[in-house]
């Protein structure tokens, strides 16, 4: 029996307007939400004003769409609307069941215990140079970049996560616990540039710091990890409406495990304490928040600007998904091997 | 007979000597180059140090070092002696490093393609996917005849037992080419005969094998296809290379700044518009290449350069991302790449290398720490090289932690022995040092197949048992000479064959940059020449005594403040009482010697020169030798005085003029390679238009003060003037008289005969403006047009006239003048605002979440 599928409708609108004309801008767009075995686009539309002098579409090096922009005429504002309906299925790990309470504070309604996984241990001697076989896709999301570093500073903030032959899913479930605890979500207290060693630090931040910071630790193992663009489907308050414009882009972190499902990457969101399913759409995958930042720009001229950006994610009536069930979406990465889905407690 | 150099040069050691054999014996590639310096005298060998230093010095040759505070440019260090290698050894040396080439072509072919090495285990994903050298935008791209390794160099040290080695790999950006051939020009200078009689083989097919490739490999358009050399600017380390390649191979130099990326084409600009560029050769980084795919932070790069790659619509060289290969760990995995790839085992060895992400290797670093060299295996990690041996208990304990700690970031490796060679000392007249040499070899790919340079940059360490050899701390360099076994291939580049259809007139290809610095740069020139001609009028007063001088001197004062030369009346450091004649003199002499070189850098005529001197660099590969070594010298005499003005108290009148007529001499000098050295092409003319508003608005402006004074007329005031303006002999020679205010400001202001006067100087501005408004397009500029019809209209017989009215006459000229002063300065914006305005404006990064 097919899970019943999510449908949503998202409109994330970003909003440049500059102090003096820019003469030349150049966008790089990652706003096109990738197709994965749970999640695929019913409809899609990026609108632009003013219209590019010239556009290219393409797939970045992780296979995520990307949107190439080049606006070489004066001007003084750039808006990009993207539009996106879309369907997600449940995709938690088989065998990911109901914790029994603990009366730790989460987000989620629930706590949810993780499927039985290897210890952490052999996960990294499974891939450490030498082993076989040799997982490339795991390989790609190990090392440093440009705003995740390898540190034993990390290491050692995820020791007390990662305990001897502890089981990689459950340890990585500890750490972003661990990170939930113990970091405040600030958003005066950071901006894109501020290190992922000073987060550690600081111990604020917003949800960009918190993967980063999640992915350091897991790298810092010798672990693989990536790091997710996304939305989230903030949960009104019941009884009120959704705030329109209240909901923002999202990150969170996503880690390889081997020999569950035959290998498989497990979503962990430390910004809420959850484990993204259904709430979480997904938009883009890379090593960190530089390789799919949604706008990224070299504009020349414009000298101060203001930027607004707003996402709106709103669920689709429960009738629109009678169909929702995905096919199997030409291009869709691992179509053809769609998880099973788990009897989640949701 | 001089007795032999060989009695105090050392005997061998525990490395290979390139002049001896291991009995002592002088090798045969070195015995008629070590006759002919033993029977040269200590005279000749003094005379032939100096002609190298003077040709390192007028070439400019230079190297920055980062690290030196002042960041000023080095001359670099060249030794009088190449390193001589005979035929049979080098097409060994030759063939395997040209397999070198090929096969780390082939594994970065691979690397950024399938990636067998990483699927099958050859190659460690960490030293891949770890390096920030991996550009992950350019997977999948492949560059046109699948060549990513254009110009390759390899770091050769031979061991004691006389075999090559290669220490490094130069992938991504190798410098040393230009400066391998600089020390050729140079050294094959100095020992011409030699150079012809031992049949050394040229360097110059080799550059035209790079040249001819890079078109080769370029996309086709239906032009010619515009190749530039691609250059982080003035303050690299080795810009002093990119400018001599460039001018050598014939390709524009630019900066980041001089492309844009439209479409998915890049494009120079111009001032006759953009121009599309087919190759760029590049100096830059990596990562600095473009500040939207790869590094945000970086200004120096261009924006859409990647897609244009993508798209093939340019070529890069070397391709973007070959920085991969630039890895102390990688070697150690060659010899298995090289049989997977090329079927082929790998010819010459590398340094043995352990890479302690393998557990093996790990231990084996750890318990043999006391033989090998740590390194970084990123270049980003900016780890200095850690010499196991010198290590205390605590240091080594500390570095055993780090490489438990993090081991694939490490990489130890065996330590290298350098040969030695004969180098000239410096100190005595004849004598032979042994010192430690390493040989860069440079490879050029070209669609059929690959050519490796006949020489090489041989680098020369500091001391005999060195470890490293490093320009960056204090190496030297030789001409490295590879003895030929038949003929010489005569080949130069200079006189390459160019069909009718290679015919390329005036300069297209300049970018507007350029241009503007140019334009500043006769504007700069022009300053400088006539703030040092003020200056010296008025100093020069102090030489004579009596009434006359001391009246001109408080003149020529006078109008330096008016100038802005020297500071105001009421900021200067004035004596509080006034002050008897004597030392009134005194103090205007300080106040006028300092103007000459300020505290700040900025100060003064030398802050003038400084500024001179700068945008010179900016344009350096559009003059010619003869021009830059005017230049070297004017920088030259700068520093000497600055220094000896730093060091007295009190700098002597007589230096502070001397000074002076060097600033003029080498005014003069620039201008006259202007007028007779240059292509006429827009840069020239910009130059050229530079030169003449500047004398305009200092004409304009001085010329309307100096009729403010209060003895404008007085004769001994006229003279200093004439000599101002440069117009004194003209002078002498039509009136032979005492001068006289009417002549004298007919032949200045109004004679347009006269290339010294304001008339002149509006005439032919106004009609380079004209040609320039005619070849670039666009309305003519009317102010100049109006402001001659005014001068015309004044009647210059109003000075004829007793005083009164000649007071009235000359407050009008100066009030005619001062507006005259005021529209140039308008001019140059408004030229700037026209031509110049897309060039101004540093690109910058957004991001939005």
């Amino acid at each position: 029996m097919q899970p019943p599928a999510i449908r949503y409708h998202i409109v994330h609108e970003t909003v440049y307007r500059y102090a003096s004309p820019v003469s030349l801008s150049r966008q790089l767009l990652h706003l096109t939400p990738r197709n994965c075995s749970w999640q695929r686009t019913l409809a899609h539309h990026i609108a632009v004003e003013p219209t590019a002098s010239w556009t290219d579409q393409r797939l970045d090096c992780y296979a995520n769409p990307v949107s190439d922009l080049a606006f070489e005429f004066p001007h003084r504002s750039l808006e990009v609307r993207a539009e996106s309906t879309l369907e997600v299925l449940p995709h938690l790990p088989a065998g990911t069941r109901a914790a029994p309470a603990s009366g730790r504070r989460t987000a989620a309604p629930l706590p949810l215990c993780l499927p039985d996984s290897p210890p952490w241990e052999d996960v990294r001697a499974a891939l450490a140079y030498g082993a076989r076989p040799v997982t490339l896709s795991a390989a790609e999301f190990q090392f440093e970049s440009p705003h995740v570093r390898v540190k034993h500073e990390f290491a050692a903030y995820a020791a007390a996560a990662f305990t001897p032959r502890r089981p990689l899913l459950a340890a990585t479930q500890a750490l972003m616990q661990r990170i939930f605890d113990e970091f405040e979500f600030d958003p005066e207290a950071t901006t894109i540039a501020t290190p992922v060693l000073s987060v550690l630090a600081d111990k604020r931040g917003v949800c960009q710091d918190f993967a980063h910071l999640m992915l350091a630790c897991l790298r810092s193992l010798g672990l693989a990890a990536r790091y997710v663009s996304g939305y989230l489907l903030t949960t009104p308050p019941p009884g009120q409406p959704r705030m329109i414009g209240a909901d923002a882009s999202h990150a969170w972190i996503s880690v390889y495990c081997p020999e569950v499902e035959g290998g498989r990457w497990v979503d962990f969101d430390p910004t809420n304490n959850l484990l993204p399913d259904t709430q979480h759409i997904t938009l883009a995958w890379g090593r960190d928040f530089a390789d799919v930042s949604p706008l990224r720009g070299v504009i020349l001229g414009g000298d101060e600007h203001e930027l607004a950006v707003a996402v709106t994610v709103t669920p689709l009536a429960a009738d629109s998904t009678a169909d929702a069930a995905p096919k199997d979406a030409p291009g869709a990465p691992g179509a053809n091997a769609r998880w099973p889905v788990g009897d989640a407690g949701t | 007979m001089p007795r032999s150099l060989l009695a105090s040069y050392p005997k061998q050691g525990d490395r290979f000597d390139e002049m001896l054999d291991q009995d002592g014996v002088v090798r045969p590639a070195w015995r008629a180059f070590l006759g002919h310096l033993d029977a040269a005298s200590g005279e000749q060998m003094r005379h032939r140090c100096a002609d190298l230093h003077r040709r390192i010095v007028e070439n400019g040759v230079t190297y920055n070092v980062y690290a030196d505070p002042k960041g000023a440019d080095r001359p670099w260090e060249l030794d009088l002696l190449p390193l001589i290698l005979p035929a049979a050894e080098w097409q060994q040396l030759a063939a395997a490093v040209s397999q070198r080439a090929r096969l780390l072509n082939a594994v970065l072919q691979d690397l950024y393609g399938p990636q067998e090495l990483l699927r099958d285990g050859s190659l460690p994903p960490a030293l891949v996917y770890g390096h920030n050298n991996f550009l992950w935008p350019c997977r999948g791209t492949r560059p046109p005849g699948d060549v990513f390794l254009h110009l390759y160099a390899a770091d050769l040290a031979r061991s004691p037992d006389g075999r090559w080695w290669v220490i490094a790999d130069r992938t991504q950006a190798p410098s040393g080419a230009g400066y391998a051939l600089e020390n050729r020009t140079i050294v094959g200078r100095v020992f011409p005969d030699l150079f012809r009689d031992l049949q050394v083989q040229h360097l110059a097919s080799f550059f035209r094998d790079l040249q001819e490739s890079l078109a080769a490999f370029a996309p086709q358009s239906n032009e010619a296809p515009l190749i530039v050399l691609l250059t982080p600017g003035a303050y690299n380390e080795t810009y002093f290379e990119h400018a001599y390649l460039a001018r050598y191979l014939g390709f524009p130099l630019v900066e980041g700044q001089d492309l844009t990326v439209r479409g998915d084409c890049v494009y120079l600009k111009t001032l006759s518009g953009l121009r599309r560029v087919h190759a760029i050769l590049r100096r830059l980084d990596d990562d600095f290449c473009d500040p939207l795919e790869l590094r945000a932070d970086s200004a120096l790069g261009v924006a859409g350069l990647l897609q244009a790659v993508r798209a093939g619509k340019v070529l890069v060289a070397n391709a973007l991302g070959s920085g991969l290969l630039e890895s102390a760990a990688l070697p150690g995995f060659l010899p298995g790449a090289c049989v997977k790839l090329l079927g082929e085992e790998l010819a010459m060895p590398s340094v043995a290398t352990w890479w302690c992400g393998e557990q093996a290797a790990l231990e084996f670093t750890i318990a043999h720490l006391d033989r090998l060299v740590i390194k970084g295996s990123y270049p980003s990690q900016k780890f200095d090289p850690v010499f196991g041996n010198q290590l205390s208990s605590r240091r080594r304990a500390e570095m055993i932690a780090r490489l438990r700690a993090r081991p694939q970031a490490y990489v130890a490796q065996e330590l290298v022995n350098f040969s030695r060679a004969p180098a000239w000392s410096k100190q005595h007249d004849r004598r032979l040092l042994a010192r430690g040499v390493g040989l860069r070899v440079f490879v050029a790919a070209t669609p059929s197949g690959h050519v490796v340079m006949p020489g090489g940059l041989t680098r020369v360490a500091a001391v005999s048992n060195a470890r490293i050899i490093s320009m960056q701390r204090g190496g030297s360099s030789k001409d490295t000479w590879v003895l030929a076994e038949g003929a010489v291939n005569p080949f130069s580049l200079l006189k390459h064959t160019v069909g009718k259809a290679d015919l390329v007139r005036g300069g297209y290809n300049l970018s507007s940059r350029i241009v503007e610095n140019l334009y500043w740069f006769g504007r700069y020139s022009e300053r400088c020449d006539k703030t040092a001609r003020l200056l010296r009028a008025g100093l020069s007063r102090l030489l004579d005594s009596g009434a006359d001088a001391s009246r001109a001197l408080l003149a020529a004062f006078d109008l330096c403040q008016a100038l802005q030369i020297v500071p105001a009346a009421d900021a200067a450091a004035q004596p509080a009482e006034p002050s008897p004649p004597a030392t009134a003199g005194a103090a205007h002499q300080v106040l006028l010697v300092q103007a000459i070189c300020g505290k700040q850098w900025g100060d003064g005529l030398a802050g003038g020169i400084r500024r001179l001197l700068w945008v010179a660099t900016q344009v350096r590969e559009r003059f010619s030798l003869d021009n830059w070594h005017a230049i070297n010298r004017l920088q030259h005499q700068l520093q000497c005085y600055a220094q000896a003005a730093g060091e007295a108290q009190r700098v002597e009148l007589s230096d502070a003029l001397a000074f002076l007529d060097q600033v003029l001499l080498a005014a003069s000098s620039l201008a006259g390679f202007a007028m007779d050295n240059m292509t006429r092409d827009d840069g020239w003319r910009f130059l050229i238009i530079g030169r003449r508003l500047e004398r305009l608005a200092f004409l304009a402006a001085s010329l309307g003060q100096y009729l403010r004074l209060p003895a404008a007329s007085a004769a001994a005031n006229l003279e200093w003037l004439l000599e101002l303006t440069d117009s004194i002999i003209t002078y002498r020679s039509r009136y032979m008289a005492r001068a006289q205010i009417l002549p004298a400001l007919d032949l200045i202001v109004f004679d347009d005969a006269n290339p010294h006067s304001v008339a002149f100087q509006i005439d032919v501005l106004a009609r380079d403006l004209d040609k320039l408004a005619h070849l670039l397009g666009g309305p003519a500029d009317p102010a100049l047009h109006s402001a001659r019809q005014r001068l015309q209209a004044f009647d210059v017989g109003r000075f004829e006239a007793d005083d009164a009215r000649e007071a009235d006459a000359a407050r009008d000229l100066a009030a005619l003048l001062a507006d005259l002063a005021l529209a140039a300065a308008a001019l140059s914006d408004r030229l700037t605002m026209r031509y110049f305005s897309h060039v101004g404006g540093i690109s910058h990064h957004t991001l939005a979440w």
